[in-house]
């Protein structure tokens, strides 16, 4: 079975909104979905999959280079042709060991052929893709603190059991997770680009259509995948025309002006705010088909761009949503 | 519980277990139990416990073998065929276990996977101890044998043909939406949120349906779903129907055939009725609980977030290398494996005929770290009468500094309250630091001083803690009156010596703590009380949250 459509998912159009931007241009560095179970995070992540237009890759290459120059030399990647593949979205699940993370010596080849080779971890396959952790305020810290390391870097660097290797992994992280069970480190908030807040659906109406679609999507699959191919692929092709678009997306002087009195007002820790807050603007008015960013642009992203970088007061109870919105109406009129 | 459910939900699993996502069962080991789990044999369940490593589940290259047999072998993971898989001790799954339980149970089935059914046994003891809600939350079926004696219980064998037919007969069953409808609605008047729940209702449903060789859909079926789905599920109580609550019309925009499935089914059942089943099959004392129960998940989740293990294999301090099989979570050490297996090579190539490196299994050695644990810091206020009367709110300014500075140091912090004549654990550990401020907001104060009481549930909390590789502090904040005993009778002179009781016990047990005196003026009383628990006591007047904090850190080796 394919996964389930993402065009086909009821509401939660902010999640959906801040999937669609990273996709447009991945430079804006991930997604955080903060929110209840049984919210549709992972179907949203898993749908995104399947929407993504697939990448061109070396046939052999364990990390998706983009051209035969570009694999790395202890690969030894022997079959160079270029195939499609879709968009890798590589889990990263919790109680994950370092090794399987970064990669390690190859213990299978060590041991039997008495080579000294690296197997590639999830950094390495999830290169040029997508990285996704559920649960991600339960990682373990020294697996966080080595995301941190390669996210910022865009380069896994191994040193490790006679192994001294380094290979591109560039990948845009989307976390997920239940925010009553644990917070999350401000250094790893910081290096999510976006940040959205799901919830169940409060209306019966919504919530009966969620369990409709997803019920038809189980009992009739050919027919509900049908029905939503369509829509998925005008999806797919805005994703496309945006890319094209985003180089040629305008932002005037006045837009970065809003971008760094908003960030100033909300006081919000470092430049990335005001960085993240222009790219997933420009990428929203290139979704838009807008040839400049405007001040509705800068609006709606202004909350997931922003809402988890507000120095906390971790006692607030009112949360850094309201705040946000709060200083949109003073700021930005 | 009573028996015919027990026995219901067992044959719907039988019937469609994979749709059902599995069975969360609670019971202790029993001969009852037995029965149980023995019922569902047919299925031919595999067994797994909590401990089990990635190559086991998933598959991976077997080491021993491959240096036995010097070739690669490797071995095919429990999960990999799909099918049913029972959990043993499910109360102890760790979150990286549950999160990959999880995976493996919402895996589309599709070229070479199968859907994972899993039959969950959790053997919690309270209510702070229980099946992640990663996994809960996936599992269909609930079932809970307290208060079942083995003379209401009969064997059970469901004959294979019936199941045959009744799987036949769900291939078969019409799609109904009205019934999904009452299902949806059903579970938004009991509060339960997630998505996952209704879908699993349906197939529940479903199931019920085949299995009663119904042409579709009875109410009697949603009943049934109702009850092994949403009751343990509930986290609201909805109005009981003496406070007379009028139906919200439900208008149908999205299908026109609403009315027709109204005159097909004459009897078609009001949502009330879905609830009131559930609400029958709820724990007497659910609201009570809920409370807890839901910080409990929320701590059991947090499982091995930072709080491992003190001997881990992957991080902290080196200790020697021993010798075992690396796996999942152990690492080899490939310089000790060498030096083992060094000795014997000139032997070993003899025997063997060849110039390479001949390593054994016996050989490996793996890595050891010496971890320093996660520190969680236990808070057990007074909230009693006289405690409220003076200085709760100066007490709960105090705690709340405390609180900051935990989370600046990425403690973890538990809450027990005391008044009247018992105490609580208000919060289990966890580093959620929005919970434990809205919890502490909303402590109710007066009654008794159960100050014993107050002592036993933090001890008990933090010898808990302990066993998760935690290492917990104690900070007892009281103006010292203690005026109920450990048995619930008022007296000043029992209660006291009950309280030293537990004081001494605290201090054999080494946990640290500290006394916190909120009362206007120093209770002598406190001062034996913390030198019983050897520690020492700070009056509030003086403790500011500096020092407070100072001395906190100092007791946890800050």
């Amino acid at each position: 079975m394919t996964p389930f459509p993402f065009s086909a998912i009821v509401g939660q159009d902010e999640m959906k909104l801040a999937l669609i931007l990273t996709a447009i241009d991945p430079g804006i560095g991930g997604v955080l979905v903060f929110g209840d179970r049984g919210t549709g995070k992972s179907t949203a992540v898993r749908a995104l999959a399947a929407l993504l237009p697939p990448i061109e890759a070396v046939e052999g290459c364990p990390v998706n280079s983009a051209r035969p120059e570009d694999c790395p030399d202890w690969a030894s990647v022997t079959d160079k042709r270029m195939t499609t593949r879709p968009t890798p979205i590589i889990d990263l699940p919790l109680g994950v060991t370092e090794d399987r993370v970064t990669g390690a010596l190859d213990i299978e080849r060590a041991l039997t052929r008495g080579e000294k080779a690296f197997q590639p971890g999830l950094l390495a396959r999830a290169n040029r893709g997508y990285l996704y952790i559920d649960e991600v305020n339960l990682l373990e810290d020294h697996i966080v603190d080595l995301l941190l390391d390669v996210a910022q870097s865009g380069e896994n660097l191994v040193e490790r059991e006679g192994l001294s290797i380094r290979h591109p992994a560039r990948f845009v992280l989307v976390g997920s997770g239940n925010p009553e069970e644990g917070e999350l480190r401000p250094q790893l908030l910081d290096r999510f680009g976006l940040s959205v807040e799901v919830s169940s659906p409060k209306d019966i109406e919504t919530r009966i259509e969620v369990i409709k679609r997803r019920d038809a999507w189980e009992r009739d699959h050919e027919g509900f995948m049908a029905e939503w191919q369509r829509q998925d692929a005008a999806l797919r092709e805005a994703i496309l025309r945006a890319r094209v678009a985003l180089p040629l997306v305008r932002a005037s002087n006045v837009a970065l002006h809003d971008c760094a009195s908003l960030c100033l007002a909300l006081g919000s820790d470092g430049l990335r705010g005001e960085l993240t807050l222009l790219r997933a603007a420009r990428a929203l008015a290139a979704h838009e088909g807008a040839d400049e960013v405007s001040r509705g642009h800068l609006r709606r992203v202004a909350p997931s761009a922003l809402r988890h970088r507000l120095r906390r007061d971790p006692l607030d109870e009112a949360g850094s949503t309201a705040r946000v919105a709060r200083h949109l109406t003073e700021v930005l009129p | 519980m009573p028996w015919d459910r027990v026995r219901l939900a067992l044959t719907l699993l039988m019937v469609d277990p994979c749709r059902l996502g599995g069975l969360w069962l609670r019971a202790r080991a029993s001969p009852l139990r037995d029965r149980v789990t023995g019922a569902l044999a047919p299925m031919s369940p595999r067994k797994i416990h909590t401990a089990i490593d990635d190559t086991a589940l998933f598959g991976g290259l077997d080491l021993a073998g491959t240096l036995a047999a010097g070739r690669p072998v490797h071995t095919r993971g429990l999960l990999a065929d799909g099918g049913v898989v029972l959990l043993s001790m499910a109360e102890r799954c760790p979150a990286g276990l549950a999160a990959r339980l999880g995976q493996a149970l919402d895996c589309i089935p599709s070229e070479g996977r199968a859907r994972t059914c899993l039959i969950a046994v959790d053997e919690g003891a309270g209510s702070e101890e229980g099946l992640p809600q990663a996994l809960a939350d996936r599992l269909g079926l609930f079932l809970s044998l307290d208060g079942l004696a083995w003379a209401d219980t009969a064997p059970l064998a469901v004959p294979e043909a019936a199941l045959a037919a009744a799987r036949a007969r769900l291939a078969l069953l019409p799609h109904d939406p009205s019934a999904l409808d009452r299902l949806v609605e059903s579970a938004a008047q009991l509060g339960i949120d997630s998505a996952r729940a209704p879908l699993l209702a349906l197939n529940c449903a479903r199931a019920a349906a085949a299995w009663r060789g119904h042409p579709q859909i009875t109410p009697e079926d949603l009943v049934a779903a109702a009850e092994l789905v949403y009751a343990h599920r509930a986290t609201a109580l909805p109005p009981s129907e003496d406070e007379a609550q009028p139906t919200p019309p439900r208008p149908d925009p999205a299908t026109g055939s609403e009315p027709e499935t109204e005159q097909d089914q004459p009897d078609a059942l009001p949502d009330e009725t879905l609830v009131e089943a559930a609400r029958a099959a709820l724990p007497p004392d659910l609201m009570a609980r809920l409370a807890g129960l839901r910080g409990a998940k929320a701590m059991r989740a947090q499982g091995s977030g930072a709080g491992s293990a003190n001997n881990s294999f992957v991080r902290g301090r080196p200790l020697p290398a021993r010798r075992g099989t690396p796996g999942s979570g152990q690492r080899i050490d490939l310089v000790a494996t060498l030096r083992a297996a060094a000795p014997w090579q000139v032997l070993r190539q003899s025997m063997r005929r060849g110039d390479r490196l001949v390593i054994l299994p016996g050989d490996m050695r793996i890595r050891r770290h010496e971890e320093r644990s996660t520190r969680v810091l236990i808070f057990a206020v007074d909230t009693s009468g006289s405690q409220a009367m003076t200085r709760m709110a100066e007490a709960k300014g105090a705690i709340e500094l405390l609180l900051a500075e935990a989370y600046a140091r990425r403690d973890h912090v538990a809450l027990v309250t005391f008044r009247g004549d018992t105490a609580d654990l208000t919060l289990p550990p966890t580093r959620s630091l929005v919970q434990a401020k809205r919890r502490l907001a909303g402590l109710p104060g007066g009654g008794g001083t159960p100050l014993a009481a107050g002592l036993q549930t933090a001890l008990s909390a933090a010898q808990q803690a302990r066993s998760k590789g935690m290492t917990p502090v104690i900070a007892v904040l009281t103006d010292g009156r203690a005026n109920i005993s450990l048995d619930r009778r008022p007296g000043r002179e029992a209660a006291a010596a009950d309280a030293t009781r537990i004081a001494r016990a605290i201090a054999a047990s080494g946990v640290g703590s500290i006394v916190i005196d909120t009362g206007v003026r120093p209770q002598p009383a406190l001062d034996a009380l913390a030198r019983a628990m050897g520690s020492e006591c700070l009056a509030l007047p003086r403790a500011r949250a500096p020092q407070l904090s100072a001395a906190l850190g100092a007791l946890m080796g800050a």
